[in-house]
């Protein structure tokens, strides 16, 4: 195929949208539904994978396509950092939609049609986001993937459902609308422009109070890099099915959050301009507190999709720091763990998800001595856990290093020990889990008699291994996810280019 | 034929008013109406693009020259608001003869056009002459059309509305009456143009400032600013749905028409804004407005209630932006009034097609709507999520061009309120959606609306997303009509 790569960032955008037409078409033949799906995810990748080679080759694309209001544009222009967002946007969308199809079916769940459509949908606007040439267009991809993701957050159709729904929509929207939309109105008149340019688009002579007010708006605005204390939509958004906390509310929406504040941070601040404005400071220390807090939080919950989300607001504030870190490591650590976090948080939800369609349990105290009948769902769950922490052989190892290096070169000590502690926390509310899985009768951490009286119960009940693994596709995409998360220790080089390509315009 | 276009706008549908009643037949005088709007439509269009072109028309009606006989006066202006007017008219009177059907008794039907029309031409009229006296006439026959459009609504309430709209609008018309007055007694003249060449000699005068003060609040009344809003919920929740239709999107608009029209071009910026202390208090009451009547549309139960709230929110908008008094404000204004007029008339349609199906319009009636009438509830989120400025609907263009004329003066807290408002936006809007897609359905199965509903509301519809990503047109009437209240003076 002969397809220009103008042409082919234009259908990277389109194709998702328009296979919603064929999905909503074939929508009585669930196989025929699916195909539709798994070949367009097929085809995206396809796309992107040959962008990126002609990023490689140093080419660069751009696409124009309408002027909204005078100097208002909606275009598109490759470069590293969205091109990393989009390869992993794409390839999860595939791994999760060949879980999806295990986790629906086997979970019976209602109106499977507009799950996929309202999913496809989303990607698309991920798409979009991540190769946005302006804050505008962004702005726009933004909030199609907020309202695009309010139907799949409250599938279920409950009131518990509604009720998480109604967070979700109220701080999303709220934030993007009061701070984000404001802050970009500001941007617009202050710099006269919102194209993203190496180095930022603010004129030296800014007045640093005005420029430090804005970068405010702009991470208060940016509701999806889910900073405390606007983190409440992530938890209320668990209430989904499984594939869409797991591909959406650990990958693509919250990914698109912080996406989002780095793209702020080193194309329209500059990483020079970010390092000296009065409010910078104060920011890092309110990522770090949602990084500690949430990490905090995360331990006293017994629901494990709870946990996880609580687990991601904590993550995602590493990166956060790490773009306003300012300095080239930062940037680097935060891009790469945009990445080594999507693997690891993806499969521990598809495990969760796994757990909840197999055995019915969503409970982290009903699942000691699961470990027997899943036992290559809790290794995965065991790896994935690793990489979240930071420890090798997983690929958190390598985004955690440069982003401890960060801290350590701009001599943000107070950082640095919160990144360690979080990092020990992770260890004591993710680690227990397989551990109490594959061992249940080892009971040494818990003091609580009724959990004890539950264990002693479900060890007796179940001398029988009964394997009872997630139903195939399911378990495929939880294999393929945990190899990423390997793959990505031996072999980061690519990832690592990609992150520190995101810079090279500075030098 | 050209030269006598301004005329004929306003001739067009007042002729056809009365020849309706000779027509007999209903279904013959809906086609007679729709053709005479459409033909109001086409007149304008070519108005608009005269403007554009060749700049202002002035035309001597019967001949006699300007300050002593009427003369009609179009400008960018008046030419986009009489585009907005004429071209909702025709586009709701589209889905006028299903939903009357079922609202108004079959004996009145033709005396619902003949006033249909009457109500347009008199907006035309306001809209169209340069005469300040003629003013006052069209906005009585406008006015009293649209009180006996209201009481044909089918609920009791309708008479009560429509009592209460009828003493605050002639409150409202008196007090214009007497500025005029007030005015002709110090200039000797009611030609607009030339009462603004002869205003600034007499403008120290204490009759003047009454003059202003009596024209300035007989305006707000018939705009339903804040706090003089209280007869329009009842007036648009209880009268036929068609009407509020067309209400909702054209008569406020008129009377913000007016109060541009006489703050900037008669009485002068320098007078309207130096003089007078009126930025400040249009601001804070705009604010105050967009305030309080968003709060109050999130606990209504009745959704034309709830949005006809939302209508005097929305004009909140508008009034901080002329409140601005730059440019790029009143461009916003003139905006947010051509957008909001096709955000409001396509929600209000779709709920005149509710009615038609479901009987009425309580929030409790819509349970499960969204999958009966899958056509006509996505209008409604679609015209919402516009109403709220979701980016590439109309409701964004307008809100960005609001932002951007605060930003520009420095008024950083008040436009964080503005976006704060529009939250409350999402409140409301949000309030329908849950209610008709995640509630079951109670009651008989529903089908969805007719065709002839669903063409002109989803061409509105799509006239939202049109307008909120083409902004050419727009954008360029608009701000082409605030330039030239800036420059020289009409």
């Amino acid at each position: 195929m002969n397809l220009s790569l103008e042409l082919m960032l234009q259908l990277a955008i389109i194709l998702p949208l328009l296979s919603t037409l064929a999905i909503a078409a074939t929508g009585h033949y669930p196989n025929f539904r699916e195909g539709v799906t798994i070949t367009t995810c097929l085809l995206l990748i396809f796309l992107v994978v040959n962008l990126y080679q002609g990023l490689s080759a140093g080419e660069t694309i751009r696409v124009f396509w309408w002027e909204l209001l005078p100097g208002l544009t909606i275009s598109f222009d490759i470069e590293p950092l969205g091109m990393l967002f989009a390869l992993i946007a794409s390839f999860l969308w595939l791994v999760t939609t060949c879980y999806a199809i295990g986790y629906m079916r086997s979970h019976q769940e209602q109106n499977q049609t507009r799950f996929y459509v309202c999913f496809a949908i989303a990607i698309g606007a991920v798409m979009g986001l991540a190769f946005s040439a302006n804050l505008f267009t962004l702005f726009i991809f933004y909030e199609v993937l907020t309202l695009s993701t309010y139907p799949l957050v409250t599938h279920a159709g409950t009131e518990k459902a509604k009720k998480g729904g109604r967070t979700y929509l109220g701080i999303l929207l709220t934030t993007s609308i009061v701070f984000f939309l404001l802050a970009i109105v500001s941007t617009w008149f202050v710099a006269g422009t919102l194209d993203f340019k190496q180095g930022g688009i603010f004129a030296d002579d800014v007045d640093k109070m005005i420029a430090g007010t804005l970068l405010v708006l702009f991470i208060f605005g940016i509701g999806k890099a889910a900073i405390m204390p606007f983190h409440r939509w992530l938890p209320a958004a668990m209430v989904a099915p499984t594939p869409v906390s797991s591909l959406l509310h650990a990958v693509a929406v919250v990914k698109a959050g912080v996406f989002t504040v780095l793209k702020v941070c080193v194309f329209i601040f500059g990483l020079d301009l970010l390092a000296v404005l009065p409010t910078t400071q104060f920011l890092l220390y309110l990522a770090g507190a949602s990084v500690l807090l949430a990490s905090i939080i995360a331990m006293r919950q017994d629901n494990l999709k709870a946990r996880l989300a609580y687990s991601t607001v904590s993550q995602l504030g590493y990166i956060t720091i790490g773009a306003l870190l300012a300095t080239s490591s930062g940037v680097i650590g935060s891009s790469m763990h945009i990445a080594m976090h999507a693997f690891g948080k993806i499969t521990l939800f598809f495990c969760a998800g796994a757990i909840l369609v197999t055995l019915h349990k969503s409970k982290i105290s009903e699942m000691r001595g699961i470990g027997r009948q899943m036992p290559l769902t809790m290794i995965a769950f065991f790896i994935a856990s690793l990489s979240i922490i930071g420890v090798p052989p997983t690929g958190g190892t390598w985004s955690k290093w440069y982003l401890m290096m960060g801290t350590i070169e701009t001599e943000q000590f107070v950082l640095m020990v919160i990144l360690m502690l979080s990092s020990l926390l992770n260890i004591a509310y993710l680690l227990p889990i397989p551990f109490h899985a594959f061992f249940p009768n080892l009971i040494a951490f818990k003091t609580s008699k009724k959990l004890i009286n539950i264990s002693e119960a479900s060890g007796n009940r179940s001398p029988s291994f009964e394997i009872k693994e997630a139903p195939l596709p399911s378990l495929i995409a939880i294999i393929v996810t945990t190899l990423g998360c390997l793959t990505l220790f031996i072999y980061p080089q690519p990832l690592f280019d990609l992150a520190s390509a995101v810079l090279s315009g500075r030098e | 034929m050209i030269a006598h276009l301004p005329i004929l706008q306003v001739i067009i549908p007042l002729m056809a008013a009365p020849i309706c009643l000779m027509l007999k037949r209903t279904q013959l005088v809906w086609l007679f109406s729709l053709l005479t709007s459409g033909l109001a439509f086409a007149v304008s269009v070519l108005l608009l693009q005269q403007v554009m072109t060749s700049g202002l028309i002035s035309y001597e009606l019967g001949g006699w020259q300007a300050p002593w006989g009427i003369e009609y006066r179009i400008d960018k202006l008046n030419a986009f608001l009489l585009l907005i007017i004429s071209g909702i008219s025709t586009i709701v009177l589209f889905a006028a003869q299903t939903s009357i059907e079922k609202e108004i008794p079959k004996d009145k039907h033709i005396y619902f056009y003949v006033l249909y029309l009457l109500s347009l031409t008199g907006m035309l009229g306001i809209v169209a002459t340069g005469d300040a006296f003629n003013v006052f006439v069209f906005l009585e026959i406008s006015s009293l059309s649209a009180y006996a459009l209201i009481a044909m609504g089918k609920n009791k309430q309708a008479l009560w509305a429509s009592y209460q709209y009828l003493i605050m609008g002639t409150i409202g018309a008196t007090f214009i009456l007497i500025g005029i007055g007030l005015m002709y007694q110090m200039t000797g003249t009611l030609n607009m143009y030339d009462l603004s060449q002869r205003l600034p000699e007499v403008a120290q005068s204490r009759t003047v400032f009454a003059a202003f003060a009596f024209v300035i609040v007989g305006v707000c009344l018939k705009l339903a600013l804040f706090p003089l809003h209280l007869w329009l919920p009842n007036a648009y929740a209880y009268a036929p749905s068609i009407v509020t239709a067309f209400f909702a999107a054209t008569a406020t608009k008129v009377a913000i028409y007016l109060l541009i029209r006489f703050t900037f071009s008669v009485f002068g910026l320098s007078f309207s804004f130096t003089t007078i202390p009126l930025q400040t208090l249009f601001m804070a009451l705009g604010l105050i407005g967009i305030f309080v009547a968003s709060f109050a549309a999130i606990f209504q139960s009745n959704i034309k209630h709830l949005f006809a709230y939302s209508s005097i929110a929305q004009i909140g908008y508008m009034i901080v932006g002329f409140s601005i008094s730059s440019v790029t404000g009143l461009t916003a204004t003139l905006l947010h009034l051509f957008n909001h007029a096709l955000m409001k008339s396509a929600i209000f349609l779709a709920l005149a097609a509710v009615v038609f199906r479901v009987g009425n319009v309580q929030l409790n009636s819509l349970r499960g709507l969204g999958r009966q009438m899958p056509l006509t509830m996505a209008a409604i989120v679609l015209g919402g999520l516009s109403l709220i400025g979701v980016p590439l609907t109309v409701g964004f263009v307008s809100k960005w061009y609001l932002l951007i004329a605060l930003v520009e003066q420095g008024w950083w807290p008040v436009a964080g309120l503005i976006l704060l408002g529009s939250m409350l936006a999402v409140a409301y809007v949000w309030r329908i959606v849950e209610v008709a897609y995640f509630k079951e359905p109670v009651g008989p199965p529903i089908k969805e609306a007719p065709m002839s509903f669903l063409v002109p509301i989803w061409a509105l519809v799509i006239a939202n997303i049109y307008f909120g990503i083409d902004t050419r047109i727009s954008v360029q009437v608009a701000e082409a009509a605030a330039q030239s209240l800036f420059g020289v003076s009409l």
